[in-house]
């Protein structure tokens, strides 16, 4: 009984270990892919000096930070300075925690291994909720300054970080009640089970949850936050080396979750297109080329990776098309357009799913 | 499950305790969400999931954000004048005791003894009426079919205030009439 307990914590210990190490190490990939990309969009080359085309640019921009001078402003609140990028980092690496990266486990030495941390029932709801908490790093780091501008970067970023959660959350109910359940793995095994994406019933709820997720990750074009030209660097203007850094990982921590999110909410999570065909069965080519168990595991692990990316990507792209918003025009989109129509897919989903007969 | 409890109620009261001590709004801000998690915590040993998440989305993630947006604009200065008053400070204890005291005969009263997790099979006698799921149906569907059915009219009372409250909160914003 104690060795059988005892495994079990070393088993998420080590699941823990591999999902943050994960999460940690395509940070610097996801930057290096956007400056590459946005270089072609804009027809430049990007970084292309440190090692084969680039590739170690960010990696030597990561160990620039480590090296460099901590500096607190003197007139700083010191400890809520040293405390808010943490407080921005832990909810970000944190909601991991329930995102499934696979459909079937794994067996090692006797012991099941899943391909998520933990599976909760109510899984979607533990995401919103813990990534709600991380606004407190920016609006905290913005006011321990004391510096007038990221006074405003912060003001603005609490500002917008609580109306478009609104919009968020609500377009994700039309998701759950097509799942009827708020377990990231149940919703999956839902639409295996309705041999369809979610996507594809809930075009609208897919496009607002997206917009409000690339406001709530204050990225471009909702970058209000930080929009240089007016507000310097906005609520990190002060911090500078690995404190930086930190609100630097956190935001593409961030990112990631948020295309794991409508990934798995919205397009099948490890599903293959089209799961119910069969014989489309040669695109998941992991279970031909692998053996046993893990044919599946990296079939499914594939799938995820290739519908984050494709998100990452969409975010990228908006970025190197679509000019800043302005103040007015950000709060009028979500107060005004979002918000009203995330309430009416609520509503016609409801009814379409009655009119179905599926209200079970 | 005992050690756990005492550990998060710890954290809450001496949390609870630094919000009204410190002088500095914002740090009593920030002690307040430490609170908020430990209850979360508490309710996620009365297998409460649900309430958990909904506290810390709405109390944590959303009305402490506004709290602090508030503070920042006004910009409040350092309370200190308020803490040192002796005047205020023997009222406050006074209305605290009182409290304390009320809360207690309240427990009295009603002939609770002690905290006991909720049993598996269901709600309490008092909540679940005939018919109605039980807790291992998991809580969103309980919360849902109960506010749907039982409380359908309370739970649509609760929305008209809130939205007379957005009505009104319109009403002052706008400049002219």
């Amino acid at each position: 009984m104690e060795t059988q307990m005892f495994i079990t914590i070393l088993i998420s210990v080590v699941q823990i270990s591999i999902v943050l190490s994960l999460v940690a190490l395509s940070v610097p990939l996801l930057i290096l892919m956007e400056r590459k990309v946005i270089g072609f969009m804009q027809s430049r080359i990007g970084p292309k000096r440190v090692g084969p085309s680039g590739m170690l640019q960010t990696i030597a921009d990561g160990l620039k930070l480590l090296l460099k001078e901590d500096i607190i402003p003197d007139r700083a609140d010191k400890w809520v300075f040293r405390l808010a990028p943490m407080i921005v980092l832990v909810p970000a690496f944190v909601a991991f925690a329930v995102v499934p990266f696979s459909g079937t486990g794994l067996n090692v030495f006797g012991q099941r291994i899943t391909p998520w941390v933990t599976d909760l029932n109510i899984g979607i709801l533990f995401i919103i909720a813990i990534s709600s908490v991380g606004v407190f790093g920016i609006i905290l780091g913005g006011w321990a300054s004391n510096s007038k501008y990221p006074l405003l970067g912060a003001l603005r970023s609490a500002a917008q970080m609580v109306s478009y959660e609104v919009p968020l959350g609500l377009a994700l109910v039309g998701g759950l009640m097509w799942a009827g359940t708020a377990s990231m793995v149940g919703i999956v095994e839902a639409q295996r089970e309705a041999h369809l994406w979610f996507f594809i019933p809930q075009v609208v709820g897919t496009v607002i949850y997206f917009m409000a997720g690339v406001a709530e990750t204050n990225r471009a074009p909702f970058d209000l936050a930080e929009a240089e030209t007016e507000l310097v660097s906005g609520f990190h203007t002060e911090y500078s080396g690995m404190r930086f850094g930190l609100y630097f990982i956190a935001e593409y921590a961030n990112m990631l979750i948020v295309a794991a999110v409508a990934t798995t909410m919205f397009f099948g999570g490890w599903l293959r297109p089209f799961p119910n065909v069969s014989w489309l069965a040669f695109l998941d080519i992991f279970n031909f080329i692998l053996p046993g168990q893990w044919g599946p595991f990296m079939s499914g692990l594939m799938w995820v990776i290739i519908k984050v990316s494709c998100f990452i990507f969409l975010y990228y792209w908006i970025r190197a098309t679509f000019p800043r918003y302005r103040y007015d025009q950000l709060m009028s989109i979500g107060w005004k357009w979002l918000l009203p129509l995330a309430l009416a897919n609520i509503m016609g989903t409801g009814a379409l799913l009655l009119w179905l007969g599926q209200t079970g | 499950m005992p050690l756990i409890f005492y550990m998060l109620a710890l954290v809450a009261v001496v949390s609870a305790l630094m919000v009204v001590t410190r002088p500095n709004a914002v740090h009593s801000a920030m002690w307040l969400v430490l609170t908020f998690f430990a209850v979360a915590g508490l309710y996620i040993l009365q297998g409460a999931e649900y309430i958990a998440a909904v506290q810390v989305l709405v109390y944590a993630g959303g009305i402490m954000v506004l709290f602090l947006f508030v503070i920042m604009l006004v910009n409040l200065e350092q309370v200190d004048g308020f803490v040192r008053s002796r005047m205020r400070l023997s009222g406050a204890v006074v209305l605290a005791g009182l409290m304390l005291v009320s809360v207690g005969a309240a427990f009295r009263l009603a002939g609770v003894t002690q905290v006991v997790p909720l049993p598996d099979g269901g709600l309490p006698g008092s909540l679940a009426g005939p018919g109605e799921p039980s807790l291992a149906a998991g809580n969103l569907e309980v919360v849902g079919t109960i506010l749907l059915t039982s409380y359908l009219l309370p739970f649509e009372l609760v929305s008209v205030v809130l939205l007379v409250a957005v009505v009104g909160a319109i009403v002052l914003a706008r400049r002219e009439a």
